[in-house]
């Protein structure tokens, strides 16, 4: 049905720190990987080897430039998937119900048996989440790795998405973001997460936690006042020891 | 976003054939036998082959029947059974009309709701999104409703009612243009909002996220097309409206100047349709530092 369900109390997404993101594109990896060999129709490439590659991609890392009123500019690298919104557009948009949010843990799947292929739900969505595989005809989009994070055949610390799971700089956690005392509830609370292009109304789950304040870049470090030279006059023995090498 | 031919050519094409239905559905003109037969064949031409043009646009068609379920919340479904009704019901009728020699008057008037319903709908799957703020304004199905309405009316012969319909679709062809070219501005999403980092400064893209192209660059971040915009808006406006206006001021009926009327009409839609798609910005551009 793409009639969005009723507000589910859990909320899986993803809260993912642009602090502490390096830019590797390890996630835009592990993610092509895992779902490539898993739930639904592969993620192809097109002339993959050729002079103009393209294919599809759940997850792709952006890299902006930040230029504040003072200071240095910052570079900021961008990881940007689909954000699991509460009004989830791309749903409802759906003809064939193949698009639709789950009641019970507000993930936004496709069923590729209904998909017909037409497109509108990527039109609908205004973060770029959700890309047609050119082979296959349907619409593929991140499935927060459905087939992960309730598969007990896996060992406990790999059920998390491939993205999370593969970050070498901990950018990305996952988690409840409807439960308020969940980790990942926290850190937006106490690093002020936010919304990407809320003027949109789509509520998106995922949340983003800005970089924290740097330095303004007019002090070298707050230590410098610490290496002035502390004596002119030297004394004692290194005074003795001084003056002797002089003589020398 | 990408001007698909398929979707232009099904668009306008569909557009014409039940904007005629709407007006054979009333009665206009009261045609009965093979004259109707022929009225009919034409419409039913132009939009059953504009409705199968469409399906060369989806990547997976044989799920095609899936589509009529989701007519509570999807636009497209709801264009998907609007279309079947509208054919379904104005078949019965012209089977009346053609086999029977009788206008069933109830039969075509509902025919003639839902021909007119089938475009809107269609209108509404662009008029819609929030994404393209340049489609989402309610001039877009008045747009589309408007030149189906007076297209029809052009080919069913009413000359004068299509006379005075075109210098409304000029009118309201000019509004949609004038008021929909700060609408993305206006409705204030920008690559700071779009990234969260407008608190720290003023963002620009330093590297892409890919070195070649992909499914969302080809499909909505079009922008060969705004070049020659003008240009082509002049254009779409003369064939639209102005020629075919012309034409029938001077006096145009079932001669040259009535072709003349519906070929520069039917050009001129293309023309305007082409540009619908090619001018409208989709908010993922600012992700790729392809807005503003």
């Amino acid at each position: 049905m793409t009639a969005l369900p009723p507000i589910s109390g859990v909320k899986l997404g993803l809260v993912i720190d642009l602090d502490t993101c390096v830019g590797c594109h390890a996630c835009v990896i592990s993610c092509k990987g895992w779902n490539t060999e898993n739930y639904g129709a592969p993620l192809s490439d097109q002339d993959a080897y050729g002079e103009n590659p393209s294919g599809t991609f759940l997850n792709r890392v952006h890299s902006y430039e930040v230029q504040p009123e003072q200071g240095a500019a910052q570079t900021i690298h961008f990881p940007k998937s689909c954000l699991h919104c509460e009004d989830a557009p791309c749903v409802t948009v759906c003809p064939t119900g193949a698009s639709y949010k789950r009641a019970e843990d507000g993930i936004v799947l496709v069923n590729e048996d209904a998909c017909i292929g037409c497109g509108l739900c990527a039109w609908a969505c205004p973060y770029g989440a959700r890309e047609l595989d050119k082979a296959a005809g349907v619409m593929k989009k991140c499935t927060l790795c459905v087939d992960r994070i309730y598969n007990e055949n896996l060992p406990e610390e790999d059920r998390e998405p491939a993205c999370v799971r593969t970050c070498p700089s901990g950018a990305r956690h996952f988690g409840d973001l409807g439960d308020a005392n969940s980790d990942v509830s926290k850190l937006v609370q106490e690093r002020g997460g936010i919304d990407l292009m809320p003027e949109l109304g789509t509520k998106p789950v995922n949340k983003y936690l800005p970089p924290r304040p740097k330095d303004t870049g007019n002090e070298i470090d707050i230590l410098a006042p610490l290496l002035a030279p502390i004596a002119t006059e030297t004394s004692g023995f290194l005074g003795w020891l001084d003056r002797t090498l002089e003589k020398i | 976003m990408h001007p698909a031919p398929s979707v232009i050519l099904f668009s306008v094409l569909s557009g014409l054939g039940f904007g005629m239905l709407a007006w054979l559905g009333i009665g206009k003109p009261p045609v009965t036998g093979m004259s109707a037969f022929i009225f009919f064949f034409v419409a039913y031409a132009l939009s059953v082959g504009g409705l199968l043009s469409a399906t060369f646009h989806l990547g997976n068609p044989k799920n095609s029947l899936k589509a009529f379920s989701q007519w509570q919340t999807s636009w497209l479904s709801r264009e998907g059974c609007c279309a079947i009704a509208a054919l379904t019901v104005m078949g019965i009728y012209a089977a009346g009309a053609i086999f029977l020699e009788t206008h069933w008057m109830f039969l075509g008037a509902i025919g003639s709701i839902l021909s007119i319903g089938t475009v809107f709908t269609t209108s509404m799957i662009y008029a819609q999104l929030k994404t393209v703020p340049r489609w989402n304004h309610w001039t877009t199905p008045l747009l589309f409703v408007a030149l189906s309405t007076f297209g029809g009316a052009l080919m069913t012969g009413q000359v004068i009612v299509a006379m005075y319909g075109f210098v409304a679709v000029g009118l309201i062809q000019l509004v949609a243009w004038l008021t929909s070219d700060n609408r993305f501005t206006e409705r204030g999403s920008t690559l700071e909002t779009a990234t969260g980092l407008g608190s720290i400064g003023k963002v620009r893209m330093f590297e892409p996220p890919h070195t070649g192209t992909n499914y969302l660059l080809k499909e909505m971040v079009y922008v060969i097309g705004r070049k020659h915009a003008i240009k082509l808006r002049v254009i779409a406006m003369l064939l639209m409206v102005f020629i075919p206006v012309l034409m029938i001021g001077m006096g145009a009926k079932h001669d040259i100047k009535a072709v003349i009327a519906v070929l520069s009409h039917l050009v001129g839609v293309f023309a305007s349709r082409w540009l619908f798609f090619a001018e409208a910005e989709h908010v993922v551009g600012l992700y790729y530092g392809k807005r503003g």
